[in-house]
């Protein structure tokens, strides 16, 4: 059991790239071919991962981790799905050391950084809007998110100039729940 | 303080305030280990940013290996990566006893209501700081333009288009217009 977990998830580390959303399909296929979890289940998990804090495959890979083989279980699964990136990364670093300033690796690097950083704009645009349009309505617009939205930008773009230091991520993060809530509950 | 310490307590609260994967956290990791503590440099970090895309594998873990490695070889990579798996880790195990109705309580699921629109703010924040600091050349603002575009327009159109395939056309195009250009001869900086 703990070995079928172990190498399942290996093969997720290893082959999920850009992230999350790259790996839950290879984690659906892990997990529904084993029975680990039925289709439902997993659904929901995922949605549960989202809203917990920490990388979504980790959350979702020590639920199964620990449905299945308890703590242990959980552990086992976890460290499968952090292996290959970690030794990944200390490989290239390795390496990386005298092949990022190899010309050709800098020339990839200068159309690799802006192109990251389109992506990630774009993810971005893309998240606030998806949040501020209902779903239904197409056009219409959420006026609780719209709000939300605006207040939070609002602090963002403020506390800079105003308390000389710009909000952190973690601040943000606190307030945008008590907002929510207060929002969403009234 | 220690510096293990330092690590393994500095990505834990990364882990612990990180929503929705692994593009929030580059914001997280930028304000902290860029900004407060100096680990790396922006540049570094965008370079972290660039491989952990590249290579699979949850992209907070990729970037705490890195950070940690940095300031403090093996061990460190050891402190900063279980440091940002733990509280993912630990929420889960504890939630797990109860975990079928933690979402239908009012309260919970109102407060991530308003979390989500925060983490969709951070990336946005996220990616201007990355456009903001690009070198102001025509080259890198059409790349930019291109991806951010085309992510956009995948999106909408709901195309299978995969961070990575835009990535390797990003590097390819790059590696063309400095071989036409000359400037694989000599060393430039990015």
């Amino acid at each position: 059991m703990y070995l079928e977990l172990f190498l399942g998830f290996l093969r997720v580390g290893c082959f999920a790239f850009g992230g999350a959303y790259g790996a839950i399909p290879l984690i659906r296929d892990v997990v529904l071919s084993h029975g680990w979890l039925t289709e439902e289940r997993l659904t929901y998990m995922i949605a549960v991962s989202e809203s917990t804090p920490g990388p979504i495959m980790v959350n979702l890979v020590t639920y199964v981790g620990s449905s299945q083989a308890g703590l242990l279980g959980a552990v086992t699964a976890t460290a499968a799905v952090v292996l290959p990136s970690f030794i990944i990364i200390l490989l290239v670093m390795v390496l990386l050391k005298n092949l990022l300033d190899a010309p050709y690796v800098q020339a990839a690097l200068r159309g690799l950084k802006p192109c990251v950083a389109g992506i990630i704009l774009a993810t971005g645009v893309r998240m606030v809007l998806d949040h501020c349009v209902s779903p239904d309505g197409g056009t219409l617009l959420e006026p609780r998110a719209v709000l939300l939205t605006a207040v939070l930008a609002g602090l963002m773009a403020v506390s800079g100039p105003v308390l000389k230091k710009k909000a952190s991520p973690i601040t943000l993060i606190v307030v945008s729940a008590l907002l929510g809530a207060a929002v969403y509950g009234a | 303080m220690n510096i293990l310490a330092d690590l393994f307590l500095t990505f834990s609260k990364i882990g612990l305030f990180t929503f929705g994967g692994g593009y929030a956290m580059i914001s997280m990791i930028e304000n902290i280990c860029v900004e407060q503590k100096r680990w790396i440099t922006h540049d570094e970090m965008m370079t972290v940013t660039v491989i952990a895309e590249s290579t699979p594998g949850p992209i907070a873990i990729n970037c705490a290996t890195f950070v940690g490695r940095r300031q403090a070889g093996f061990p460190g990579a050891v402190a900063a990566t279980v440091g940002i798996v733990v509280p993912a880790f630990a929420v889960i195990c504890i939630l797990s006893a109860f975990l079928d109705h933690v979402l239908e309580i009012s309260l919970i699921a109102n407060g991530f209501q308003g979390i989500k629109i925060a983490v969709g703010l951070l990336i946005l924040d996220a990616g201007l700081t990355m456009v903001k600091k690009m070198k102001a050349k025509a080259f890198p603002r059409v790349i930019a333009a291109a991806s951010f575009t085309a992510t956009l327009l995948a999106a909408v159109f709901h195309w299978k288009l995969a961070s990575v395939d835009l990535m390797l056309l990003a590097a390819a195009v790059s590696l063309a217009v400095s071989a036409a250009g000359g400037t694989l001869k000599r060393k430039g900086g990015a």
